[in-house]
């Protein structure tokens, strides 16, 4: 992508990143193609950059009754920060929650290992904050996921956003709440991206034998609500995509529903759907 | 006689006996002689010994000791924990040390020597006075925990005073006048209306820098700013001997001849001024500097040789590719542990046990890696919920899946399950566990959300388990 003199798609690279900088509290270090790929291809062309921006503030939050949990976004998160880093994951990950519920083994099983985790249990909603800042400034990160019950203001989102960007270290914030329609979640914050993560009815383990027993890969409905610097239908202007995708494998990958990659997905509202055959794995 | 060890005082012999007395009763008894000089030294090493607990340690003859421990209980995860390691340590000793803590240096001397309340501490035993109940734990003992001279309680006694509660609810004029001020002064220095402030100790060999102020300080930026000075300095002379600090206590000098004191720990030797000052200015909130503080003084309580390998602030971006990730990330480790105390930040460890919950243990942030996790093949949930939450379910005989289950009044149609995963109970740990079952089923309900439930007892013999139903955890 860095050929900007031969190529004009490289030239729109160029500038695009040119104006991604200007704003910014410092130029992001390792430069503005920092990015983990959630390694699907569908959903990272909408990505400014191919994947989720390090150095960026990300919010992800659950939908239903696992607003209250964030456990099908806690694996996602997991998956996500498993891959982060050079040659597949590597870096440590700085997970900040209020009270310990979340359970190590579960990380691991979707590629992030217990070595790489520093678990902080800070108590109360404030103490998060603080320790994700705390951690924002620290460029020796992989990542920085912090676990936020009740409001998540404009200026403290923008203060974490900053902090990413002077450091390039990812932040997410995992969003919980105790009510299922918290309209705190639906407030604007200076996030890059918002995603919910809703759980579907998987599909028999095996489509050819419908009623052997047993759970096959869980299912998900990836809504990406906003996308500072996305392109086409991605913005904030236009509405939700949604993408129906298997769950993380051992190894953090997401695929698309293998029964709805070769032909639109019907129940997302914007109809960006399953990118075809070739949507295979793009992996980190 | 001045003292008598446990030894002694099984033969029915006490402290304050003649001595003929006792060797009357046993005829073969080995004296030795007192040696108060000895004492006194042996207790003021004691007293510095100490300094691995507390910053402020002072020597309490004739046989006690002083440990200002305000501001640094939370590096030992609590004050019952920091007591009882304490006094582990001084049992290991040989010494029968008895603690207490207590928002007054009298209240903790009294309930140490005469008991919490109710009964009296015994020897290795310990105490935590609650914030804020000094006086009221103070009340029922006898009128010899206020440190006063023998004939003014003897006297009080005559007066009809046996507690230290009637003590206080008596006016205070008239003892003034009968007995001076030496009994209003131990009533209000252990109810903390006096400060007592205690001289400590310091280890001979620790690195410390004194700076003494003109004029009283009061204010955080000028604080702030000698602590800068401070830290300069003190890493100036570690870096000298080659030395990192684990262990810091900045020494407060008020104008009113009291010293507070606050202590940080880091993971990792550390001779790095800038985090050093970091991490004592984030403390800074703890200290009441009173009428003014006129001097400061930083003490190294804890060295380590450093390893040259440390990086420097300024290096961290390059560093961040080299394959140990520990020392990056110990002044994070640092500042997050002073602040939220040291079990709070933590690394998760595989466990070799069947058991979910015990699969766990935690281990220091900076703990070294150990390369091992848990097994892929079985599904893990990524919420457990401690303890395991008692639900109603409807599942066949003896190892069918559970159809419906109820959960917080709401009903769960099971549509898909995997299952069960038994695990079996550890017999080798606790003996009722011998025979105990638990059978694992990993379900899916009509809206697609899984959960993790598991039944006690296999379905067949009854001694295995109730066949009660559990969600433990949610996927």
């Amino acid at each position: 992508m860095q050929h900007q003199h031969q190529q004009p798609a490289g030239l729109v690279e160029e500038l695009r990143s040119r104006i991604a900088g200007i704003g910014r509290a410092a130029p992001p270090r390792g430069g503005a193609a920092a990015v983990i790929p959630l390694g699907v291809a569908a959903i990272d062309a909408t990505l400014p950059g191919r994947g989720l921006a390090c150095g960026a503030l990300h919010e992800i939050a659950g939908t239903g009754p696992d607003v209250e949990h964030g456990a099908a976004a806690a694996l996602l998160v997991a998956g996500l920060l498993g891959r982060s880093g050079k040659a597949g994951g590597r870096g440590t990950v700085l997970w900040i929650v209020e009270r310990a519920d979340l359970f190590a083994p579960a990380l691991a099983g979707v590629g992030l290992h217990p070595d790489r985790v520093i678990l902080v249990e800070a108590g109360r909603p404030q103490a998060v904050l603080l320790a994700m800042e705390e951690g924002l400034r620290h460029p020796g990160l992989a990542g920085v996921v912090g676990e936020l019950s009740g409001r998540f203001s404009l200026t403290v989102s923008r203060r974490l956003q900053l902090a990413a960007e002077a450091s390039g270290v990812m932040a997410i914030a995992l969003r919980r709440s105790r009510r299922h329609d918290d309209p705190a979640l639906a407030e604007p914050t200076a996030a890059a991206t918002r995603w919910r993560v809703a759980v579907l009815p998987s599909p028999p383990p095996l489509p050819e034998a419908p009623e052997t027993p047993g759970l096959g890969p869980a299912r998900w409905r990836l809504d990406l609500a906003r996308c500072r610097g996305g392109q086409g239908t991605a913005g904030p202007a236009s509405g939700t995509a949604s993408w129906i995708v298997e769950a993380c494998d051992a190894k953090g990958r997401l695929r698309l529903a293998a029964d709805l990659a070769d032909r639109p997905a019907a129940p997302a509202p914007r109809g960006r759907a399953a990118g075809g055959p070739a949507a295979a794995d793009v992996a980190a | 006689m001045a003292a008598a060890d446990r030894a002694a005082q099984r033969l029915g012999l006490q402290a304050g006996m003649p001595l003929a007395q006792a060797q009357a009763m046993i005829p073969d008894l080995a004296v030795i002689e007192a040696d108060d000089a000895g004492d006194a030294a042996a207790l003021a090493e004691a007293a510095a010994w100490c300094l691995h607990t507390a910053p402020l340690t002072a020597p309490d003859p004739p046989d006690g000791l002083w440990l200002d421990a305000t501001g640094c209980a939370h590096l030992a995860g609590g004050e019952g924990p920091m007591l009882a390691a304490l006094c582990g340590r001084f049992g290991r000793a040989g010494i029968d040390a008895r603690a207490a803590v207590a928002d007054t240096p009298g209240a903790a001397w009294a309930v140490a020597r005469h008991g919490g309340g109710m009964a009296a501490v015994p020897p290795g035993g310990m105490v935590v006075v609650p914030p804020g109940q000094a006086e009221a734990a103070l009340a029922p003992l006898p009128l010899a925990a206020l440190r006063l001279p023998e004939e003014i309680v003897r006297d009080l006694r005559r007066l009809g005073f046996e507690t230290v509660g009637a003590l206080a609810a008596a006016p205070r004029a008239p003892l003034r006048l009968r007995f001076g001020e030496v009994v209003l002064r131990r009533l209000d220095q252990a109810a903390g209306r006096l400060a007592e402030p205690i001289s400590p100790v310091f280890p001979r060999e620790a690195i410390n820098r004194r700076v003494a102020f003109a004029e009283p300080l009061l204010t955080a930026e000028a604080f702030a700013a000698a602590i800068e000075r401070l830290a300069r300095d003190v890493c100036r002379a570690l870096a000298r001997a080659g030395q990192g600090a684990r262990r810091l206590d900045l020494l407060f000098e008020r104008v009113d001849g009291t010293l507070q004191a606050v202590r940080v720990g880091t993971a990792r030797p550390s001779q790095a001024p800038a985090h050093l000052a970091r991490l004592l200015a984030e403390r800074l909130e703890q200290v009441d500097p009173g009428p003014g503080v006129e001097a400061m003084r930083l003490v190294v309580t804890l060295a380590e040789p450093l390893g040259a390998a440390q990086p420097r602030d300024g290096l961290l971006a390059d560093a961040a590719e080299t394959q140990d990730a520990a020392p990056l990330v110990a002044p994070l480790v640092d500042r997050l542990v002073n602040r939220l105390g040291v079990r709070r930040v933590h690394r998760a460890e595989p466990v070799e046990s069947d058991v979910p919950e015990r699969s766990v243990r935690r281990v220091a942030a900076l703990a070294p890696p150990s390369g091992r996790s848990w097994p892929p093949s079985l599904p893990r949930p990524a919420r457990l919920l401690d303890p395991p939450q008692p639900v109603q379910a409807l599942a066949l005989l003896p190892d069918r899946p559970p159809v419906q289950f109820v959960w917080r009044r709401v009903r769960h149609l099971v549509r898909r399950a995997d299952g069960p995963e038994r695990i079996f109970g550890e017999w080798w740990k606790h003996a009722a566990e011998a025979a105990s079952v638990r059978d694992y089923f990993a379900v899916e309900d009509e809206s697609g959300a899984r959960f993790w439930l598991f039944r006690r007892g296999d379905g067949l013999d009854s001694a295995t388990g109730d066949l009660q139903w559990f969600l433990h955890g949610l996927f």
